[in-house]
């Protein structure tokens, strides 16, 4: 609450004295802001990892959670939402986007499909916690929703791969896989946040997600992460061995550096670490039997895909500018206090529909 | 519990629908409508069904190049910010191999490596920062001059991702201070939107070639790509010319004579 305050605080001072309070340039336009909406909107998306084992293939041990993953859905669309309005230099036109409709835009589409799937989860983790205080089966008008849920989780986030993808002389963004890339790295940040989130549920109150429940998003985990370092590694391929020097660029700027420049290379190297150590830690299965190892190795793995999307990704496109020149790109202040702020609402959201869902879970078992 | 949670969240959701019914009001007040200005072209406007522009590299010199871009600032009230990461820039300088990266050798004749060359927004036939604008705050004329307006714009610089020229800048501050001596025929920006050259669209109503045309002493040629006994046209006929990164596909409607 408190850090949410601040970051509403630092987004009005930042308003008013301009955006030049950022450490964004004319070379290095997109920054943290951006970045950590591409990230977020993969971690809603991630809800399909528990609606699609538990509504299609009827896993039970995900009823326990699918509420949970449906509301971490909804907090992290507002996150996303949120970045984009601190982001963008003339908020209050947010209208435009409606007024002006552009089928020709992915971002206009984000805009639109953004605010369905928020409302498709809060209207699925409705009925089935209201059916579930009542104890009478959810509505019959759920099931059509939970499927049309399911293509549109991939939807949010191929579109949000669009953004990148499409858009001519960024050789980094500019790649087919990009869009699988970001489902499979949603994946496992997702899931992991969600473990994280439901062993800390464990400890504070009542309700048990069971253990069963964790241990199998734990494996969903390490799949995913090791099809996001395959589909890293393809990356490198195509770009190294083709030798195509845009395709280059932008990889070698961000994994060794380039003509001196190499603000990035520690952070990837960083990310890259994480990753492997926390994939090795999940593929072994006594880690997720133990709710303290299971929840450090999703914390390292979440850290590690925030530091590579949430970060790395967006600006690494930029560099090096249309003419071949590098300019670097570091947050300054006011972009870290705005997206502690950013998080801190997120999380207030987040707290607030769990603690709905809890008490009546609770009620229920009593 | 059970009650105060009910009401609590009837409450939050009545509340939201109030205030999208009070966002949608809004909407229905601002929607087009009879309020819209007619507009009239005057009869001295200079048209074309496709503008282009061709840099004359043997007659533009470095002196000439500064007289462009002084005359294209100061008409457009572009802000004179000293600062690389904000600065705004609609027409500039940059040396061969910035300009046409990947066109350039180590060997490259000297004539070219020598003479900085002025860029400036393409005008592309297939623009991507058109395809990419979510408000449809820039968009392509039927005479090709890609257009931008800044009351539309909101900001997002998903324009500036886009063009592969680097030819869009924004406005990260309030770029009126900046601007050293105003020219009150034409609008100035506020801060949060993008901007870029228009190929003097203001200018070509009135009858005027563009800005940088005027000063460039003959080194600029404006004309109708679409028509045969247009100047350009006969330039390109003539002479060997290059445009920047043709193999993105964006087709760009500046060319360079080399």
């Amino acid at each position: 609450m408190v850090l949410s305050a601040i970051g509403t605080l630092a987004y009005l001072v930042q308003r008013f004295s301009g955006a030049e309070s950022t450490g964004l340039s004319r070379d290095v336009s997109w920054g943290l802001f951006i970045a950590n909406y591409t990230f977020f909107v993969g971690v809603a998306a991630s809800a399909v990892m528990v609606v699609l084992p538990y509504y299609v293939h009827d896993y039970k041990e995900f009823g326990r959670i699918a509420v949970f993953g449906e509301f971490l859905a909804v907090a992290a669309i507002a996150i996303a939402g949120l970045f984009i309005f601190v982001d963008v230099g003339q908020p209050l036109r947010s209208f435009n986007l409606l007024l002006h409709p552009t089928p020709g835009s992915p971002l206009f589409w984000n805009t639109i499909i953004l605010p369905v799937y928020m409302v498709l989860n809060v209207l699925i983790a409705w009925a089935a916690l209201g059916a579930e205080d009542k104890s009478i089966p959810p509505p019959w008008w759920i099931k059509p929703l939970i499927y049309i849920s399911i293509p549109w989780a991939i939807s949010i986030h191929t579109v949000t791969a669009f953004v990148y993808a499409g858009l001519p002389g960024r050789a980094f963004w500019n790649t087919a896989i990009l869009a699988p890339r970001f489902l499979v790295s949603a994946f496992a940040s997702g899931p992991a946040l969600l473990i994280v989130m439901c062993i800390m549920i464990k400890r504070l109150t009542r309700f048990d997600p069971g253990k069963k429940a964790l241990g199998q998003l734990g494996v969903i985990v390490a799949y995913s992460m090791i099809l996001n370092l395959f589909f890293m590694v393809l990356e490198f391929f195509s770009s190294f061995y083709s030798s195509i020097p845009s395709h280059t660029h932008s990889l070698k700027y961000l994994f060794f550096g380039l003509e001196g420049h190499r603000m990035l290379v520690p952070w990837i190297w960083t990310s890259v670490s994480l990753a492997v150590v926390g994939t090795v830690l999940l593929v072994v299965p006594g880690v997720r039997r133990n709710d303290t190892m299971l929840a450090a190795a999703c914390i390292l793995v979440f850290i590690s895909l925030w530091i590579d999307k949430g970060f790395c990704l967006v600006v690494a496109g930029f560099i090096p500018s249309p003419f071949g020149t590098i300019t670097e790109y570091s947050p300054s202040m006011f972009e870290v206090v705005i997206t502690i702020g950013v998080w801190a609402m997120g999380f207030l959201i987040l707290s607030i529909l769990y603690k709905i869902a809890i008490s009546i879970k609770e009620e229920v078992m009593d | 519990m059970h009650v105060n949670r009910r009401k609590f969240l009837k409450i939050a959701g009545a509340s939201t629908i109030v205030g999208i019914l009070g966002g949608w009001s809004a909407v229905e007040v601002l929607v087009p409508g009879e309020l819209d200005s007619e507009h009239r072209q005057s009869p001295e406007a200079l048209t074309a069904k496709r503008w282009a522009m061709v840099v004359d590299m043997k007659r533009m010199d470095a002196a000439t190049a500064r007289d462009c871009i002084e005359a294209c600032h100061r008409v457009h009230n572009v802000p004179d910010i000293d600062d690389p990461r904000s600065e705004v820039k609609w027409i500039w300088l940059e040396p061969f191999d910035r300009a046409f990266p990947l066109q350039n050798h180590e060997h490259t004749a000297d004539p070219l490596t020598e003479q900085p060359f002025l860029v400036f927004c393409n005008h592309c036939d297939n623009p991507p920062c058109v395809r990419v604008c979510p408000t449809k705050a820039t968009w392509k004329r039927d005479d090709g001059i890609v257009m931008m307006d800044q009351h539309r714009c909101i900001g997002c610089r998903y324009c500036m991702a886009a063009c592969p020229y680097g030819s869009r800048s924004y406005n990260w501050k309030d770029p009126r201070p900046f601007i050293k001596s105003r020219n009150t025929e034409y609008p100035t920006r506020s801060g949060g939107v993008v901007e870029k050259c228009n190929f003097c669209a203001e200018r070509l109503a009135q009858g005027l070639m563009p800005a940088c045309v005027e000063a460039s002493k003959g080194a600029l040629v404006f004309g109708d790509l679409a028509d045969p006994a247009s100047k350009v046209r006969e330039i390109l006929r003539s002479r060997y010319t290059i445009r920047r990164k043709l193999s993105l596909g964006t087709e760009p409607s500046v060319f360079y004579m080399v």
